[in-house]
């Protein structure tokens, strides 16, 4: 198991090999749609065989000797609870993503599909490694082919939208690398005998206590890098652009998988290695999420361009995910985690329906349209059931994720103010103001413009593309346990632990030594670290 | 027999000199230019063998205590032999098809190449001056060697104004050194424990001296300049060999001769280390020419570098011995593929605004291109980023937070003038059309070889670092 978690990491780069090899154009398409399929069907043992009752332990671990002399960097990959179900939906999204692109890019298939390939192994890297190094690398690898593959094939803007996209992105995570190397040298001396380590699985265990002056630090460096990626209120000004600039393959990759970077880094860093920190700030991150979720929705509903307005309600929806993480309760945070997948599921389903609609008509302005139901019923059929996904109604995926999040906000002891939860659920209902009006602007009413007359309704390829999503949104929707099982254990665990070193680094150490306005924030959690199960 | 003993021990120096020698001879008989350039290569290729051999072997003193070898001294003359081979193999279709060719040329850069590994291997202030002046004389030459093109000898004739004028202030503080120690050898000075008034101001001017040299903001005046006029593949080899071999020179001073008044220095340094990333990245930022670009990111480069000594520790050494190293390969990549660009007559594809549609008239120049611009960057998993991963370590665990975040603050503005370049290579349309002349097998070989280096020992890192870390 371990050979095979390693091969379909890596297996999307033998893919670049063959289509550089080849550089045969007709080929190409097919070349990549057999390795990523390749790439799902050889993660789905993985899935088959992960142990949910023991997901608080990695499984299928690869671990190799140190690699640098002098510091303690191993390449270990492995999954666990937090990161099964993102590793999963990326290789589920990989065919799906070359389908998408099918007909749609036209020049430098080559260079597309390979860009394509190298973020599938960059973001399955990123959700398997165990080392925070490693972690780093895989990171910023995933950087370089989204930067082309918005720059290349994206939309007029595309050149201010991706250097946008990198540079925000890249100064969050290189303040983070300094802390990582901080915290890897203050590991090392406190349980690796002196020697630089950044083995996550050291590093989070109960036995390393950071005091609360690095905590402080740390926990804002790291935020920083994911609150960009997420990207939280007020990091998000990259999105809205990379989103509605990228090619439709580009956008789907960029919510389903990439913007999950950010909060899944989140749970794995933030939690368990900063716990008091994460206590401290947990009401103003809970605060800003919950003006991102207002705010996304808000200029979600103003907007004229489809594509657009998804971009925002992404802002929105990772806003919940964000809320549910520093809430700070298992119902929460598994809440967070099932909203990431939905989020990857339901915005990338749009995203791609988007990009059929625009493939017809070259616009995606909802003026444009107005009718469709009527010329394209199968379209129709599918655009709803993505919606509702999106607004999250009861029965589909969405509504799972959210009422786990505002259930575990409301009855958060962290947060311990009401007004969070009330605030986030007026979000669910903006998200069905916005949602259902541009869908009954776009679908319903008469036709208006000649030139949807004649549309055609979805294609084979397209239908078949959108089926396997669909799939998934009724399916988690109605079982949700089956998926929320994988991450139950390692939730709880992780929560427990995190809280019992908040309260011990608490008694332990001066927090005299704090900035002054730092030592405020810490004032109220002795108390309330006991008093959280 | 101690001297043949000594000489052979020093054989990489020896074999290039007589190679220089050589190539001159058959100058004078007219050879042909693949005759100059294969022999060059040849003699080079047996002192890098030699000096790969010597990387195992500990650091021993030679001539009287006047040069190392072994162990770090070894590492600094392959960091010099690798530049000089490839720039070696890149300047023929160069001066063949742009500039002028005078097969003295070859004979030159295997002189300077001499200069550097002794200035890098020096551990006599007197050794480390002889290094100095024969490597800078010899480049000098060298920018100026496209007699045709003004820049060209401007850059030649403000090198040498300026160098001779830091040579200026590198004599007075070894003279002052003396008269502190009352020796030139670099364990002598670092046994110094009256420190005066000459002790200070010597340390101070030798360490203005190298400032020059590397290129460290305020020094750094003639580097644009110098850099753009320069033929692009000599403007490589400066800004990666000659840079080594004063960065090795530096650590070999700073190490043995002040390593007792380390505190001192490493405030200096700190303070340079940060003027000169943020000024060299800040001034990389607004230029149109490509190559004027790399000159300033060379110095930003030379900033980070400073970052791992102003750590003052071993593994401060280790990372920027691992920096040179990285920055050499990817650096001499980077203005290989300019230098290609060069060869197309109709445009100036120096500018930046004629890359516009660049990457797809040869997709694989530009895709090295792009390798080697992203190293640069410093993104995993390439060779640039295991070096100021290392370095800023080093930094961290020196404690030296604040010099490690402005390290990578600037290094993500830099990020905006890397990125620019292939912005316009891949994602702005061509403004006419036009044909790129040919590569060349040689040519697209060594390129290649370079770029798989930079991915290759950016994924694996350790089988350099591990041969540093032994040292």
């Amino acid at each position: 198991m371990e050979l095979l978690l390693n091969l379909t990491i890596y297996l999307p780069l033998l893919g670049v090999l063959a289509i550089l090899a080849l550089r045969n154009d007709a080929m190409i398409r097919w070349i990549a749609l057999a390795v990523t399929s390749a790439t799902f069907a050889l993660s789905v043992p993985l899935m088959l065989n992960f142990n949910a009752a023991g997901s608080d332990v990695a499984q299928f671990v690869t671990e190799s000797g140190s690699l640098i002399g002098g510091l303690d960097i191993k390449y270990i990959v492995g999954l666990d609870g937090l990161s099964l179900l993102l590793f999963m939906l990326t290789t589920f999204m990989g065919p799906i993503v070359v389908l998408s692109a099918w007909e749609s890019v036209k020049k430098h298939l080559a260079g597309f599909y390979s860009m394509l390939l190298i973020l599938q192994t960059g973001s399955l890297g990123v959700f398997a490694s165990l080392d925070m190094v490693v972690f780093y690398i895989f990171f910023e690898l995933t950087l370089i082919p989204m930067y082309f593959l918005i720059g290349i094939w994206g939309g007029s803007g595309r050149i201010e939208a991706t250097i946008k996209f990198f540079l925000y992105t890249l100064v969050g995570s290189l303040i983070m690398l300094v802390a990582l190397l901080y915290l890897g040298f203050h590991a090392g001396d406190a349980i690796n005998s002196g020697v630089f380590t950044s083995d996550w699985r050291l590093i989070s265990g109960p036995e390393y206590q950071i005091g609360l002056v690095e905590q402080t630090y740390m926990f804002l460096a790291f935020a920083l890098a994911f609150c960009i990626k997420v990207p939280l209120f007020p990091f998000h000004t990259w999105l809205p652009y990379a989103h509605t600039e990228a090619p439709t393959a580009g956008s789907v990759v960029l919510a389903a998988i990439m913007l999950k970077m950010g909060t899944y880094g989140l749970i794995r860093f933030a939690l368990p290695i900063f716990p008091n920190a994460v206590i401290a700030f947990a009401p103003y991150m809970a605060a800003l999420a919950v003006i991102g979720i207002i705010y996304g929705a808000l200029v979600a509903m103003v907007q004229k361009d489809v594509k657009k307005l998804v971009a925002y309600s992404s802002v929105s929806h990772l806003g919940f995910v964000v809320l549910g993480i520093f809430a700070l309760n298992t119902t929460a945070v598994q809440g967070a985690i099932i909203q990431n997948i939905n989020h990857g599921l339901s915005t990338g389903a749009l995203f791609l329906i988007v990009g059929m609609i625009y493939d017809r008509r070259h616009t995606r302005m909802i003026s444009e349209f107005g009718g469709l139901a009527g010329i394209m019923p199968v379209f129709a059929v599918m655009f709803l059931i993505a919606t509702l996904s999106s607004i999250g109604l009861p029965g589909l995926n969405g509504f799972v994720g959210e009422f786990l999040i505002l259930m575990g906000a409301f009855n958060s002891d962290v947060l311990d103010n009401i007004w969070f939860g009330v605030f986030a659920t007026t979000g669910v209902i903006l998200a069905a103001v916005y949602m259902l009006w541009m869908f009954q602007r776009v679908m319903f009413g008469p036709v208006t413009k000649d030139e949807n007359k004649n549309l055609k309704d979805l294609n084979a390829r397209e239908i078949g593309l959108l089926i396997p999503v669909m799939v998934f949104i009724v399916w988690i929707g109605i079982y949700p346990s089956y998926f929320t099982g994988f991450s139950e254990v390692q939730v709880e665990k992780i929560l427990d632990q995190s809280m019992e070193k908040a309260s011990i680094i608490q008694i332990n150490s001066q927090s005299a030594d704090l900035p002054e306005w730092a030592g405020k924030l810490y004032d109220v959690t002795p108390e309330m670290a006991s008093t959280i199960d | 027999m101690e001297l043949l003993n000594d000489i052979n021990l020093y054989l990489p120096a020896t074999v290039i000199a007589i190679a220089g020698l050589v190539v001159m001879m058959l100058s004078a008989f007219r050879a042909s230019h693949s005759t100059v350039l294969w022999t060059s290569v040849s003699f080079t290729a047996v002192a890098l063998a030699r000096a790969v051999a010597d990387l195992g072997t500990e650091t021993q003193l030679v001539f009287h205590d006047m040069a190392a070898v072994g162990g770090m001294a070894a590492f600094g003359t392959v960091i010099i032999l690798l530049g000089t081979i490839f720039t070696l193999l890149l300047s023929k279709d160069y001066f063949e098809k742009v500039g002028e060719y005078h097969s003295e040329v070859y004979a030159i850069i295997l002189f300077a190449t001499v200069g550097m590994i002794v200035l890098a291997t020096a551990t006599n202030l007197v050794t480390v001056f002889l290094g100095l002046e024969t490597m800078s004389i010899a480049l000098y030459v060298l920018a100026g060697v496209n007699k045709t093109d003004k820049r060209s000898i401007e850059a030649a004739l403000k090198y040498f104004l300026l160098g001779a004028f830091s040579t200026g202030f590198f004599l007075y503080g070894i003279a002052l050194l003396y008269g502190a120690a009352g020796s030139t050898s670099l364990e002598a000075i670092g046994a110094v424990t009256d420190k005066g008034l000459f002790y200070w101001a010597g340390a101070a001017l030798l360490l203005t001296g190298f400032f020059f040299k590397i290129s460290a903001v305020p020094f750094h005046m003639w580097t644009p300049d110098v850099y753009q006029g320069s033929p692009t593949p000599i403007t490589g080899y400066m800004a990666t060999a000659a840079k080594t071999a004063g960065f090795f020179s530096l650590i070999f001073i700073l190490s043995r001769a002040l390593g007792t008044s380390v505190d001192q220095w490493s405030e200096v340094i700190k303070v340079i280390a940060v003027l000169t990333m943020v000024f060299g990245n800040i001034i990389a930022l607004v230029q149109t020419n490509v190559k004027r670009m790399l000159a300033y990111s060379s110095i930003a480069h030379a900033g980070y570098v400073l970052v791992g000594l102003a750590a003052g520790t071993e593994a401060g050494y280790t990372a920027v011995q691992f920096y040179l190293f990285a920055y050499t390969i990817m650096n001499i990549g980077a203005f290989g593929v300019i230098a290609y660009y060069e060869r197309y007559k109709g445009l100036d594809l120096t500018e930046l605004d004629n890359f516009a549609g660049l990457g797809f008239k040869q997709p694989m120049m530009a895709v090295m291109l792009s390798i080697f611009l992203f190293s640069l960057v410093g993104i995993p998993p390439l060779l640039g980023f295991a070096g100021k991963y290392l370095v800023f370590a080093a930094a961290v665990q020196a404690n030296l937070i604040s010099l490690a975040v402005i390290g990578v603050l600037t290094s993500a503005a830099a990020a905006y003038y890397y990125l620019r370049v292939m912005v316009y290579m891949y994602m702005r349309d061509a403004h006419t059309e036009f044909e790129l002349p040919a590569v060349g097998l040689t040519y697209s070989l060594v390129i290649g070889f370079l770029a798989v280096l930079t991915v290759a020992l950016g994924v694996m890192p350790w089988t350099v670092a591990d041969l540093l870390a032994a040292f």
